[in-house]
């Protein structure tokens, strides 16, 4: 289940059915718009997540859910001290999970910093794993919006097909509804051909009520796709937001017949809590969302897990770390 | 819907959403909890005076899987003469031991009792469901835990009646009578045993013939325990017996839950002989959806307040009262929602919901959904695929519903939900009240001012605001009106065992 | 036949439990433990200020979710405590015949009694409320509700007798609510505290709930009872003459202080459990 390049082209324009000359985009009529969306019950969606944490996936079911993720795995390194060696030994890997076993699919990306992004093309040529690159002041998104886009350009001109932004969470606390809809245009745009992730920095934002609202600014921004975080903040990624992120990306497509897919990251660490978010997919947004065209996990070490549980499930012998390999 | 084990239709999801054409659709493959964690055995007895017996004329009954229609195993039948057993049994330790005994060890009684369904909770959640049809996620995660939870709570008051708020040094009855349905059965003998032996009563219980088998095992569990002989009994039986126990004059005080038209027989058969009685009955509460509530969370609600058990619950939400404004979205979004869910095999840990109890409950169910479509509502199930032998029975909604349909005013105890509308706050609580039955009601909204203003206006014993059918220990359950009197949980479900 | 020496037995060194570990004290002291008979029992660690502190730092740290947590979860773990304590009754029992110097008998009346008082607590955790809150009627369209909440970290000081039915008649009261707790042990009788503070340490009980300090209580109490950080203090185990320049010192920063030294076989009420709360009382308008 590759994703390949046709994934992740620019959608066209009449597919946006929320044009920016549409929507008054002050903070006022914003705020009419998001504040108007029902609210979450934070007991009642983390109850719902509680309770489709206990579908029990076995057999050959779980063996298919091991497979989904790994082909929906951003496989990402993200440090200070990442150098072109580090990226090219992810990158081996990103291409061939297990050397071992090739029956087991590519992940679906990889994700690196820009001014690594060309490093990363070299080393996924010809595979079908995408290269996606963080960009506006990652992680913080604090700087000025000029910097911001360049850090855009510099990806997009590397070659990167994705990009993952991130708002600017200050400006949303502070209900600054429309600056954070500019930006998330602007980015849009300097995009170009390559698809854009908006990171909402969920653990920031507080209640889910700001999650949900959050989301659906994004969307009718032009995301393609709404992302939990950057993982260089706790909480990360948790089911209750991606409850949430996945009701809402299930309701804007019925508003609006536009799919937006949904990438958790951070904190995701066993295959165990990756079968989980995809009972939350299957069951929340739909069976729709189940490729790695709508739902992506952003992940370094859970690819292993993975690798472990899928030989379990195989051999039926538990398996152990020394069989698979490092980045 | 989602059957627990069949592929597909190509091109279309378990779920009924349609996938991504090419992309595979992902069903979960069979997952049964395993039944050989219980042993159950080819035949039981009554347990009287601490010891397992047969009835005095040896009479039997079979009870059945509703799942597969397989009988389990034969049970003893109580008659007269084993209900007499059973009391002087129950007097006798009352008099002699449980009545003398000092609070602090009648606590350490119940917590071993508490404990023991701490460590047997598998075993009993697997014969729960054999017995009953529930789904085992619900005997795993609900029923089993809460049981456990009742005994721990009331034995917490057994050492300090004191300060519970009935007088210095209140007294228990003596001999307690207690009988119990079907739709909760470990859960409701919990109810009905803790609180009466930590108030320092002994107790007959007679759990539904539908379902012997947990009482069977939570007696077990008292032997084991060391509980002393004859404070609890119980006697498995029909409807006789029950009578037989409710009308015996060795019995202080009489406990029921079941229906209304049974707790009315048994207000008379008790009026007038001193005896004590409270009644937990029936009811058709309302779950009040306004404009402003949090919709994906009260979607949720609404499925858990009719579906949860089957809809054999006296709380379920059967009526749905949605805000006209709203109406169509929210019931767009339900019908969307009952798509995912699951039925099919109890013992299957995925599936959502079980079968139906037994074949009259069945009859009684279609009678009314019959009735319903002749009245001229909207009838409504998720396409739904279901096993060949076994009581099953689709979850259903009815729309453009009043208040004069029998679906809107009679209990039909069974995964139907009656869907009617409503303009304005005051309107809601005039059609929510606009019953005998008081038991529940939900409210979903987000403004806490409203919630409390209908918290006021609501006759109900329980109201579930932004949430349903939760249940703790210390929480007081109860209805007004034709939904029973007394209450069961918290320090208030002392009262229905203290003499005071 | 020559019979075999007897066994050399290993004898247990008592530290002192803060955090859920037992370090000895950063003083490194130590002070001898007698027995009523005048024979040396062991050697207790002779806790400095420091260590209060310390103790107060974990009191503290253990507060958020020892209060957090349901009531019924306290009361599960505490109601393990008295799992534990059974397991252990003999232990007990020889070592407060030892400090207090009853005959065996007398001891293992006193481990059971303690033990049923350990029950007899556990079961109020999800019943204070029922008894100490209340929905108030005001004459308004208000809803108005009361809440007892637990009040922090509390100091207390354990009775100089008495060393295990007196101590959790002490303990237990404070932490049942949702309080933690840093103890001095009595000064003469400490080493029952310690083999507590191994039960509690075994039985599910979060880390720095309970903290023991064992030393000289002339020492430590000043410390606790003008200690900014702690909000409560409860000084039975003071003697009466003692009190009033600590209650002058709890002052600094209005801690609540209680004592009380009670006749400990008797039942006690609910005066010791209702001390150290607070009673939150919320409105809210009820209108449609």
């Amino acid at each position: 289940m590759s994703v390949g390049i046709e994934a992740v082209t620019r959608p066209a324009p009449e597919r946006w059915a929320i044009e920016p000359g549409d929507l008054a985009t002050s903070d006022a009529a914003l705020r009419q718009v998001l504040h108007g969306l029902p609210g979450v019950d934070e007991v009642g969606a983390a109850q719902r997540a509680a309770g489709l944490a206990t579908r029990s996936i076995k057999k050959d079911a779980k063996l298919q859910a091991l497979d989904m993720a790994v082909a929906m795995v951003d496989l990402t390194t993200l440090e200070g001290a990442d150098t072109p060696g580090k990226v090219r030994a992810m990158c081996a890997k990103a291409r061939q999970p297990d050397p071992g076993d090739h029956g087991v699919p590519p992940v679906a990306a990889v994700c690196v910093y820009p001014d690594l992004v060309g490093v990363a093309r070299q080393a996924v040529a010809g595979s079908g794993v995408a290269v996606a690159s963080v960009a506006t002041a990652f992680p913080s998104g604090r700087a000025s919006l000029a910097v911001k886009l360049a850090d855009v350009a510099d990806a997009v001109s590397a070659g990167a097909d994705e990009v993952d932004m991130v708002i600017d969470r200050g400006a949303f606390l502070a209900g600054r509804y429309g600056a954070v809809y500019a930006e998330i245009r602007a980015v849009r745009e300097a995009c170009g051909p390559a698809h854009l992730k908006v990171i909402l920095e969920t653990g920031e934002l507080g209640p889910l009520d700001n999650v949900a609202r959050a989301s659906w600014l994004a969307m009718m921004a032009g995301a393609d796709f709404i992302k939990t975080s950057t993982g260089k903040v706790t909480p990360a990624a948790t089911p209750p937001v991606a409850l949430v992120m996945l009701a809402a990306a299930r309701d804007f497509e019925e508003a609006t017949g536009r799919r937006v897919g949904v990438k958790v990251a951070g904190g995701i660490r066993t295959a165990k809590d990756a079968i989980r978010y995809l009972v939350l997919v299957n069951e929340v947004a739909g069976p729709a969302w189940l490729t790695p065209k709508l739902f992506r996990i952003g992940a370094s070490t859970l690819l292993n897990d993975l690798l472990m549980q899928r030989s379990k499930q195989l051999t039926g012998q538990y398996a152990g770390p020394d069989y698979f390999t490092l980045d | 819907m989602a059957p627990a084990s069949r592929s597909a239709a190509p091109g279309k999801s378990a779920s009924g959403l349609v996938a991504d054409p090419g992309e595979r659709s992902w069903q979960y493959a069979p997952a049964p909890e395993s039944r050989h964690v219980v042993a159950i055995a080819p035949e039981y007895g009554l347990f009287v005076a601490g010891e397992f017996r047969p009835a005095a004329d040896g009479a039997t009954f079979v009870t059945v899987n509703p799942a597969t229609e397989e009988p389990l195993t034969r049970v003893a039948a109580a008659g007269a003469a084993d209900v007499d057993a059973a009391v002087a049994a129950a007097r006798t330790a009352y008099d002699q031991v449980w009545g003398p005994m000092p609070g602090s060890e009648r606590a350490k009684y119940l917590y071993r009792i508490a404990r023991q369904l701490q460590e047997r909770a598998r075993e009993f959640a697997v014969l729960e469901t054999l017995d009953n049809g529930k789904p085992i996620k619900e005997s795993r995660d609900v029923d089993i835990p809460l049981a456990a939870a009742h005994f721990f709570y009331y034995a917490g008051w057994a050492d300090k009646l004191e300060h519970a708020g009935f007088g210095p040094d209140p007294r228990p009855f003596g001999v307690a009578g207690q009988v119990i349905p079907w739709n909760f059965p470990l859960l409701m003998a919990a109810w009905k045993l803790a609180p009466a032996l930590a108030a320092g009563n002994t107790c007959v219980l007679k759990p539904a013939e539908t379902t012997p088998l947990t009482a069977l095992l939570l007696a077990q569990v008292c032997q084991e325990a060391g509980l002393p002989p004859g404070v609890v009994n119980v006697l498995t039986g029909a409807g006789d017996t029950g009578a037989a126990l409710v009308g015996h004059p060795g019995v202080n005080k009489v406990a029921f839950t079941g229906s209304t038209e049974v707790g009315k027989q048994i207000a008379r058969a008790v009026a007038g002989t001193g005896k004590k009685l409270t009644l937990e009955l029936g009811g058709k509460a309302a779950n009040i959806v306004f404009d402003d509530a949090p919709v994906e969370q009260a979607v949720e609600g609404i499925v858990n307040g009719i579906f949860f058990n089957q809809g054999h619950v006296c709380c379920a939400g059967s009526r749905l009262l949605v805000q006209e404004s709203v109406a169509d979205v929210v019931v767009a979004r339900l019908k969307r929602r009952l798509a995912t869910l699951r039925l099919g095999d109890p013992l299957d840990k995925n599936t959502d919901i079980g079968a139906i109890n037994s074949r009259p409950q069945l009859d009684k169910i279609g009678e009314l959904t019959k009735a319903g479509e002749a009245e001229g509502a909207q009838r409504w199930s998720p396409p739904c695929e279901l096993p060949d032998r076994g009581y099953w029975f689709p979850p259903t909604v009815f729309t453009g519903v009043s208040q004069s349909h029998r679906i809107a005013r009679e209990e039909i105890f069974g995964p139907v939900l009656s869907v009617l509308t409503f303009r304005t706050p005051d309107e809601a609580v005039a059609k929510a009240n606009n019953t005998p039955y008081g038991l529940s009601a939900g409210i979903w909204t987000d403004k806490g001012s409203r919630i409390l203003w209908l918290a006021q206006k609501l006759r109900a014993g329980v109201v579930w605001a932004n949430t349903y059918n939760r249940f703790d220990p210390a929480s007081p359950f109860g209805g007004y009106q034709e939904s029973g009197y007394g209450r069961e949980g918290g320090r208030h479900g002392l009262a229905a065992y203290l003499n005071v | 036949m020559s019979e075999s020496p007897p066994r050399l037995a290993v004898r247990k060194t008592y530290k002192l439990f803060i955090g859920g570990a037992f370090p000895r004290s950063e003083s490194g002291r130590s002070y001898p433990v007698h027995g009523e008979n005048g024979s040396l029992l062991a050697y207790a660690a002779h806790a400095s200020r420091k260590d209060a502190r310390d103790a107060v730092v974990a009191a503290r740290k253990a507060f958020g979710g020892w209060s957090g947590a349901t009531a019924y979860n306290r009361g599960q773990v505490l109601y393990r405590v008295a799992e534990m304590l059974e397991g252990r009754a003999a232990q007990f029992a020889t070592e407060i015949a030892a400090a207090d110097g009853n005959d065996a008998a007398g001891a293992e009346a006193e481990v059971a009694a303690a033990i049923d008082r350990w029950v007899w607590y556990a079961g109020w955790s999800d019943k204070v409320s029922q008894v100490a809150g209340a929905a108030n009627p005001v004459a308004g369209p208000y809803f108005n509700f009361s809440v007892p909440e637990p009040a922090g970290v509390i100091a207390v000081v354990a009775p100089a007798t008495s060393s295990l039915l007196g101590l959790v008649s002490v303990i237990a009261p404070v932490i049942v609510t949702g309080n933690t707790a840093v103890v001095i042990a009595s000064q003469s009788r400490p080493l029952p505290a310690i083999s507590l503070a191994e039960v509690l340490a075994t039985s599910d009980l979060p880390g720095g709930v309970v903290n023991v300090l064992t030393g000289l209580t002339a020492e430590l109490v000043p410390v606790l009872a003008g200690h900014m950080d702690v909000n409560a203090i409860d000084l039975t185990g003071v003697d009466p003459p003692a009190r009033p320049p600590l209650e002058q010192l709890a002052a600094s920063n209005v801690k609540r202080v209680t004592y009380g030294n009670e006749d400990w076989t008797a039942k006690p009420g609910t005066q010791r459990l209702m001390s150290f709360l607070e009673i939150k009382t919320v409105w809210h308008p009820a209108g449609t």
